[in-house]
């Protein structure tokens, strides 16, 4: 689809796009890695929130500090900035998640040499009142950090029109997800993989511009392009950073539809309230969203959630893409395998240990899973 | 000969810490008293060694330490093979071997006491990490019973006022929490007493530790391995402060009397990170051969670190802030600020750092701490890189060659 060629140089050549963006628009640009950032705050501000994924080309630099038995993600995210891979962002915001993630602020603050590190230590429990409360005392703070850092105000105004675009842009993913889960194949998977990507990267404005060309034309030839015989799969995990994984499964006959991961579905899972003050109407949203595995709400939820959508959308094989040495992901596998189990839908676990090198050798895999189905 | 043996048998034994005995004692009688809980009527809450435990005295509940078990399934070599259990119920092998050995345990009712007795509930505090949400969570899971989380918000800084407000309110929903499962009301009088006890135990034991400022040691970081199991399972009570009292007079007498842990001490080492558990003894026979003492450590003192945060007279609200500010619960910065103060007190010559695969919030940083501490304390680090429980990662060849190099350093 030549629509998307555009998103292209966001995530390809990253670098190019933000330095661009950076001369012509003097834009502060803030990197994250975890979509429990509070993305629209920092958007608000004025500032470019810029996801950094786990790509690199050597570890050699994150070796000194990490490890063996780090995961890649914290391993290639802290490579990139290292050598110097990263150094178009004014500073890095790590919201908490996991155990390694919380380390890692602490060796990515003393040795990015980024100007500006912001920690929102959000809760991990999202079930109480006093959760919330101190989930919106965290959102003021870093609106507050913000503000000191940029030296700049952050008006209720800005911070409305933030909220209103990133409604619009998360509508306009989930009904893409929708047009794919409907007709899958009129999209392909890496095609909406780049989107998702892009999404966490792109200028915002121009982001869902892009996004509603993509929607038109879709529009125009979803109906017609109405799938063959695809075998109906979902991706569970964290941060899937596997584009080729999406090739792999098509050509085994089968096309991901739906997904439960950070980089996918639950990024724009949850829409904020655009009536209620907006820095709390922000917090309900992360505090109500679906939670991710590093997040507690009570212990059966992610189980019971992954059945039902699992069935919602008439899944016939599940495959998880687990990172090595990721801690939440691997304490929920069996558990969330024995409630797809309950429900009659196989799955297969895909362990990615160097992400660079695992597709090929996954394919024979994939393929014998998709035959079984 | 005969003579000769004879005197060497009674050098070994002056060297024995007495009370060790006593303190098997009292943990064998705390294991079969768990045990027996629910014969007594008593409820058993399953808690992590980090969480806020003397709520639970107060309400007669009997506190069980999942992780404490993981140290005595890792000490008896039972860890391997029910990490192997669990793995073949899906866990993965990179995850924290007292979690996969718990578990397998309360499955298979393996282990050196034939399993834990069943919760009547579960609480978890994430001060230590954010592992033990998920393993307690499985556990809630498998034993269908109420879990509270007791949510310490990370320190990358110093503690802010909302995290302060968040984890006061969480001691109130906490007893709301006891007073709901117990089905009986908060007894306050007995917090206060439980409270203080456990301030006065935490004392003890520090001073137990300061000991070992002495040149040459009373006794290594190894025994405060094992004398440590009071003041994680039972600091509150009083059989705790007995013990430990007992435990200072021993050691004050052995400093008198020169008697050091390490014979001929000439090198005074600090270990960070939990006991590789299934090889204190040869480790601890391996540094002294080298005529070197582990004299402090980051592991042990951590159970006594924050006491100076408590005020007596506002216990729950202070109780609160000392628990979210733990060894394990600050940045890195902070946790190398301990590791100096530590350095200069006990008067050491190197660290030695096991990296613990199980363990990553407390392992992961520590390259950064070794350059830290080589260049600003201008001590040398060693490395070694083994689990804690699970016998597996633990490569005898490679450890003793690095040991060997690293204390030519000091020759
Ligand atoms: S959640 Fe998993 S993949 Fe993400 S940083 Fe943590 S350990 Fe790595
Ligand atoms: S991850 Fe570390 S702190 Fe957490 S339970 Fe395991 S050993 Fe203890």
């Amino acid at each position: 689809m030549k629509q998307l060629q555009i998103f292209e140089q966001v995530i390809d050549r990253p670098s190019e796009y933000c330095w661009l963006l950076k001369t012509q628009t003097h834009r502060k640009i803030i990197g994250y890695l975890c979509s429990y950032t509070p993305e629209e705050i920092i958007h608000a501000s004025g500032a470019l929130p810029f996801r950094i994924f786990g790509h690199a080309d050597s570890t050699i630099r994150a070796d000194a500090h990490l490890q063996a038995y780090c995961c890649s993600l914290a391993r290639m995210a802290l490579e990139q900035v290292l050598s110097r891979g990263l150094d178009f962002l004014d500073g890095t915001v790590f919201s908490h998640t996991c155990d390694t993630m919380q380390r890692l602020s602490d060796i990515w603050r003393l040795n990015s040499g980024l100007a500006l590190h912001f920690d929102v230590v959000l809760p991990s429990k999202l079930n109480s009142e006093s959760a919330f409360r101190y989930l919106v005392d965290v959102c003021y703070q870093f609106k507050k950090d913000l503000e000191a850092a940029f030296r700049l105000k952050i008006t209720d105004e800005q911070l409305s029109e933030s909220i209103h675009l990133y409604n619009l842009i998360r509508q306009g993913l989930q009904e893409l997800y929708h047009v794919r889960s409907q007709h899958p194949g009129a999209i392909s998977g890496k095609e909406m993989d780049l989107i998702m990507r892009a999404a966490m990267r792109m200028d915002r404005e121009e982001f869902y511009q892009r996004i509603m060309d993509v929607m038109d034309h879709l529009k125009r030839e979803a109906s017609m392009k109405c799938a063959q015989n695809f075998k109906r799969l979902i991706l569970v995990g964290g941060v899937c950073d596997q584009p080729n994984l999406y090739g792999a499964v098509e050509q085994a006959g089968a096309a991901v539809v739906w997904d439960d991961l950070c980089v996918g579905s639950r990024y724009f899972q949850g829409l904020i309230d655009e009536n209620a003050d907006p820095i709390e109407a922000i917090a309900k949203r992360y505090f109500e969203r679906v939670i991710c595995p590093a997040k507690y709400r009570d212990p059966n939820f992610r189980g019971e959630y992954l059945a039902r959508i699992a069935r919602e959308k008439n899944i016939h094989g599940a495959i998880f893409v687990m990172l090595k040495f990721c801690d939440p992901h691997a304490f929920d596998y069996p558990f969330l395998k024995d409630h797809l189990d309950q429900v009659g839908i196989p799955s297969l676990r895909l362990e990615i240990e160097d992400p660079q090198l695992a597709i090929g050798q996954l394919q024979t895999r994939i393929e014998a899973f998709v035959e079984m189905l | 000969m005969a003579n000769q043996r004879a005197e060497d048998h009674a050098a070994q034994e002056r060297l024995k810490i007495k009370s060790t005995g006593l303190m098997k004692k009292i943990m064998k009688r705390y294991y079969f008293q768990a045990k027996m809980a629910h014969w007594l009527r008593k409820k058993v809450a399953w808690i992590t060694s980090g969480g806020p435990v003397e709520p639970l005295l107060a309400m007669n509940v009997i506190p069980i330490y999942p992780e404490n078990h993981g140290a005595m399934i890792g000490a008896t070599k039972m860890g391997g093979a029910l990490c192997e259990t669990s793995e073949a119920m899906g866990y993965s092998r990179d995850l924290c071997s007292y979690a996969r050995a718990d578990i397998a345990c309360s499955i298979v009712k393996g282990g050196p006491i034939g399993g834990l007795p069943r919760p009547d509930f579960l609480v978890c505090c994430n001060n230590i990490c954010g592992t033990v949400i998920k393993w307690y969570e499985i556990q809630a899971r498998f034993y269908q019973v109420p879990l509270f989380i007791f949510d310490t918000p990370f320190n990358h800084a110093e503690m802010s006022p909302a995290a302060k407000r968040y984890v006061q309110r969480q001691m109130q929903e906490y007893i709301e929490f006891l007073e709901r499962v117990c089905r009986k009301k908060f007894n306050e009088a007995k917090f206060q007493e439980v409270g203080l006890r456990s301030i006065q135990a935490q004392r003890l034991w520090q001073q137990v530790l300061d000991c070992c400022a002495h040149q040459p040691a009373p006794m290594s970081a190894f025994d405060a391995f094992f004398h440590l199991a009071l003041i994680v399972t039972l600091r509150g009570t009083k059989v705790v402060i007995d013990y430990y009292s007992q435990l200072l007079d021993e050691m004050r007498q052995r400093i008198e009397q020169n008697i050091s842990a390490v014979p001929n001490e000439k090198v005074r080492l600090l270990w960070d990170n939990i006991p590789i558990w299934y090889r204190t003894r040869w480790l601890s026979d391996k540094f002294s051969q080298h005529n070197a003492c582990l004299v402090a450590d980051t592991y042990t003192s951590a159970w006594s670190g924050v006491v100076h945060l408590i005020d007596e007279n506002h216990l729950l609200d202070s109780m609160a802030v000392a628990y979210s500010s733990i060894h394990l619960n600050v940045s890195i910065d902070q946790m190398f600020q301990k590791i100096a103060a530590l350095a200069q007190k006990y008067h050491v010559d190197g660290v030695v750092m096991h990296s613990n695969r199980s363990c990553k919030p407390y392992s992961f940083g520590q390259y950064d701490l070794q350059n830290m501490i080589t260049q600003r304390l201008n001590l040398p680090v060693l490395i070694i890189e083994a689990d804690m429980a699970d016998e597996r990662n633990f490569s005898e060849s490679q450890i003793e060659t690095r040991i060997d190099a690293f204390m030519e350093i000091f020759e």
